[in-house]
Formats: C-alpha cells, structure tokens, sequence
C-alpha cells in the first residue's frame, strides 16, 4: 500500500513514496530531512509539529501525507528568505523568546499565520493564538511580547 | 498504526458506491483530530479509509433564500466560524464551536465529524439542538433526514448505517425575538474537554417578556448529548424572572444524569449544571433586552 505522491514543501515540488498511515511529520522528518518540525505529543495538544497548510496552521501530527496532496505545505524550514529571517523570527531572537527551542518552529509558524490574519493584536489575542502552544521554558511571556513586537512595528 | 488503503473520491457517487462496497473495516476521515489520534492510540484499526474532503457537494457552505444555513460534512470549523452573519445569527452554535481545540484543531476539524464521533461532551451539539438542525444522510440509494437527537446513539455510537455518510447540515433561521448561549465548564480555558456543557434557548411572545418556547440542551451528563424536555417547558407560556430561572435550574440539575469519571464527580456535575443554566438562562435573557436581577 505505498504509494507516490508530489508534495509542494517551501514552495519546491518533493516526490516522495509513502504509506497511506504515514502522517506529514512522518514524512517531513522521516523522508525529507525536514526536522525542524518537533514531535511533542502526537495526538494534537502541544503544537510542537505546526506547520501551515495553504496558510493556516495545523497538526502535522493528526494529518497524513497522502491528504495533502495538492496543496502548499510550509515549514519553519521555508519562511526566511535567502540572508533574511522573517520579522517573527527576528522578534523571537531579540526577546529573547527561545530557550531550549524545541517549541519555537511551531510557535514561530502559529504566530506568523496568526499575525498575518490580524497583524496588529491585542495581548489577550495574542496569548489566545498561542493557546494550542505549549512551552516549558519561557513562561510564555516573551513570546507573547516578541508577537506583539511585530504587531506593533508594522503599525 | 495498521495500514490501511486511503480514497479520496471527488464525489458524493463515488463515495457513496465505495462506502457500498467495502462495509464495516471502513472508516470515514474528515478533519482526522479524533479520527487520526483514535488510530495513533489503537482505538480503531480501519482497512480502509475515505477521506471526505475533495468531495464537492461535502464543501457547501451557504444560506438559502429563508435563511438557513447548509453546512457541509466537509467544511472546517474555522471556516463556519467566519463565515459571514453566522455569528449574529446562530451566537450559541458560534460559541460552542469556537471553544473545540484551538486554532490548529479548527482549521481542521468539522461540525460534522464532532458529531458523528459521538462524544457526550462534543462541544458543538447542545446549540445544534437547541437550534433544530437536521442531518442529511445519504447511501448510495438516496438521502434521508434526521432531526439531530435522533443521530446520537451512545458515547462513540450514532445512527448512521455503514454504508451512510453524513452530507451536511442544514440549521433553520431562528425565529424572530429568540437568543440562545452555550456555555461550558472546563478546569483549564482551552485546550480541554466540557466537564459539562448546557445551551438555553428563548423565544419571546412578541412584545412581551413571556417565553413563547424554550429549549435546553446539555453536554457531558448522559452516555448522548440530550434535550431536557421537562424544563423547557417549565419554562414555555411564562414570564421570565429570576424566580422562574432559579426554579428551571434546579429542575433541569435534577433532570441529569451525569456520571463520576476522572473529570467530575457526579454531584459536581449535576452542581455545573444548575449554576450553568441559570447562567446560560440569563444569558439569553440579556440578549433579549430582559434584565434579569443578578446573583451570580
Ligand atoms: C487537541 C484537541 C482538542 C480538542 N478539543 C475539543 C473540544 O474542546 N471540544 C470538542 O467537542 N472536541 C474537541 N476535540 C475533538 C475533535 O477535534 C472534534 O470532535 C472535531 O469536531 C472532529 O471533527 P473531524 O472533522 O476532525 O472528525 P474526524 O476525526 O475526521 O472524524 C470523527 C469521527 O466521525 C466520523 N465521521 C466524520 N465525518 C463523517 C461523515 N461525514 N459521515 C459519517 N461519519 C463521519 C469519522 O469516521 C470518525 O469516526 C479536540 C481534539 C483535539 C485533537
Ligand atoms: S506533536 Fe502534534 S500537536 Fe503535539
Ligand atoms: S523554549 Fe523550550 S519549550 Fe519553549
């Protein structure tokens, strides 16, 4: 039951030949050498495998990798451009926002989606996109401060 | 997990004769946040799955011209959330549907499978209830109607053959002077499942403040979401007072039948549900410009 599929990954088309139970985490870590998506928990909860779909943030965990065929798949691997971090990843570094960093892919893609449907939030939205997050380290609060930090300079 | 061989029909027939063909080792796969975490952890070991997403009549979102709204078994939550005047016009099913996961769940998972999985805590049926919506469900021989109370069979139970898929969900206009509100216990604000849920219903008599009709739905304190037919109409025909909501409160605290688990004991549910309702109650009271003294 393998089966050939084309994944459109950072904006490049990856052939990859997969099992049907095999989920994108799987398959972004196991088969394509992407492993700054982080299993934490597997069945939803902690966010740790966020990446986006078409835009929006999801589990990479609860999805399997024949389902997304056809659509863009970004990791935190595809969002700074050549020489250049994304603002997110800018204001996460300047905050201080990463200790042990095993949240911060998910985080960083959570707030990029986040931010980019509402750029300019207020901190009770900004805590409320973070929600599916979990991290043990920061205590939250900078990384609460480093998404507000974008949203307030593009203002 | 089993392996399992994966469909993806790009429509309803194709579906339905798949569905026909292959009998029970199948499993339907919307969203997959319970479908896939049930096969991370054993709970279902399919052969087949049927992936319902690029099924375009499972996609339709829409209002017809009397104002309800079709939601396909397809369509994500984040999607009907947003979609526009669903908020004004169905605020409890808004409420309920906004507290399921978060953002990452959402963007995924469907009305339609919180539904068919058959949690007694989903938070999305009480409203769905309350507000008189009702299933079609098809086989590949046609479709039939289901008023909801009658999808949910028992936890993880409903009453869809193996050979039937839920299409969509068509939810009526409320009627005129009416408002509704979910709410839900959790120990932490997100990220949990409803120790228990209650949904209010009210409907005015025109310029008055007497209940025309009134209807209560309760999450997580019976093996199926359920109504609770005796309060309602406790309710129906009176005046709305503080007196009366404490009353129907307690009737309806009365009227459950929750169980103890690791979440709740029984006496602390049945306690959720009179302080819920009367909250809920007021609630709806409040939005319909009927000040109700307030307590707690
Ligand atoms: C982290 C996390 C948090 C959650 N929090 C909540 C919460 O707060 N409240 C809550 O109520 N739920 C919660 N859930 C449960 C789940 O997200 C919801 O029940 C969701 O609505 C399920 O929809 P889905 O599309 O993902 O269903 P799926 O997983 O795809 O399917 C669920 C079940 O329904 C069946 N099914 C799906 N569609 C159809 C159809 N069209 N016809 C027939 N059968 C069908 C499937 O075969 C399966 O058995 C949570 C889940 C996770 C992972
Ligand atoms: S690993 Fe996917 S949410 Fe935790
Ligand atoms: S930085 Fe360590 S878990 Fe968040």
């Amino acid at each position: 039951m393998k089966k050939d599929i084309v994944l459109k990954i950072n904006g490049e088309e990856r052939e990859v030949t997969v099992e049907s139970r095999q989920t994108l985490l799987d398959v972004l870590r196991n088969h394509l050498g992407l492993t700054g998506t982080k299993e934490g928990c597997g069945n939803g909860n902690c966010g740790t495998c966020t990446v986006l779909i078409d835009g929006k943030a999801v589990s990479s965990c609860l999805i399997f990798a024949v389902e997304t065929e056809g659509h863009e798949i970004l990791t935190i691997e595809g969002l700074a451009q050549p020489g250049k971090i994304h603002p997110v990843q800018k204001a996460f570094i300047e905050e201080g926002a990463i200790q042990c960093g095993f949240c911060s892919p998910g985080m960083i893609l959570t707030a990029k989606a986040f931010l980019d449907t509402n750029p300019h939030p207020t901190e009770a939205e900004a805590r409320q996109a973070i929600a599916g997050n979990l991290c043990r380290c920061t205590g939250y609060d900078k990384i609460v401060r480093a998404i507000l930090k974008v949203g307030a300079k593009t203002l | 997990m089993q392996n399992f061989e994966y469909f993806a029909p790009r429509s309803l027939p194709e579906a339905l004769a798949l569905l026909e063909n292959t009998g029970q080792k199948v499993k339907i796969l919307a969203g997959g946040t319970d479908l896939i975490a049930q096969l991370h952890a054993g709970r279902a070991q399919p052969a087949i799955i049927i992936d319902i997403k690029n099924i375009p009549e499972l996609n339709r979102l829409g209002w017809d011209a009397d104002k309800s709204l079709h939601i396909g078994a397809a369509v994500p939550i984040s999607t009907v959330v947003d979609f526009p005047y669903f908020q004004q016009r169905f605020g409890m099913l808004h409420q309920g549907c906004s507290l399921i996961g978060s953002t990452r769940v959402r963007n995924r998972a469907t009305i339609g499978g919180n539904v068919c999985n058959a949690a007694p805590s989903a938070d999305s049926a009480p409203a769905l209830l309350c507000l008189g919506t009702k299933a079609f469900v098809a086989n590949s021989r046609g479709t039939r109607v289901v008023p909801m109370l009658d999808i949910f069979r028992g936890p993880g139970k409903t009453s869809l053959a193996a050979n039937e898929l839920l299409v969509e969900l068509e939810i009526p206009a409320p009627p005129a002077h009416s408002a509704g509100c979910y709410l839900r216990h959790t120990p932490r604000e997100e990220m949990d499942i409803a120790v228990v849920g209650v949904a209010a219903f009210l409907v005015l008599a025109p310029h008055s403040k007497t209940c025309q009709e009134a209807r209560i739905a309760l999450g997580a304190v019976a093996p199926t979401p359920i109504r609770v037919p005796t309060t309602e109409a406790l309710l129906a025909g009176n005046s709305l007072n503080k007196e009366l909501i404490t009353q129907v409160a307690e009737k309806t605290a009365e009227a459950a039948s929750p169980i103890s688990d690791i979440r709740s004991s029984a006496e602390y549910r049945r306690e959720l549900v009179r302080v819920l309702t009367r909250r809920a109650l007021k609630a709806a009271c409040v939005s319909l410009d009927i000040q109700i003294e307030s307590g707690d």
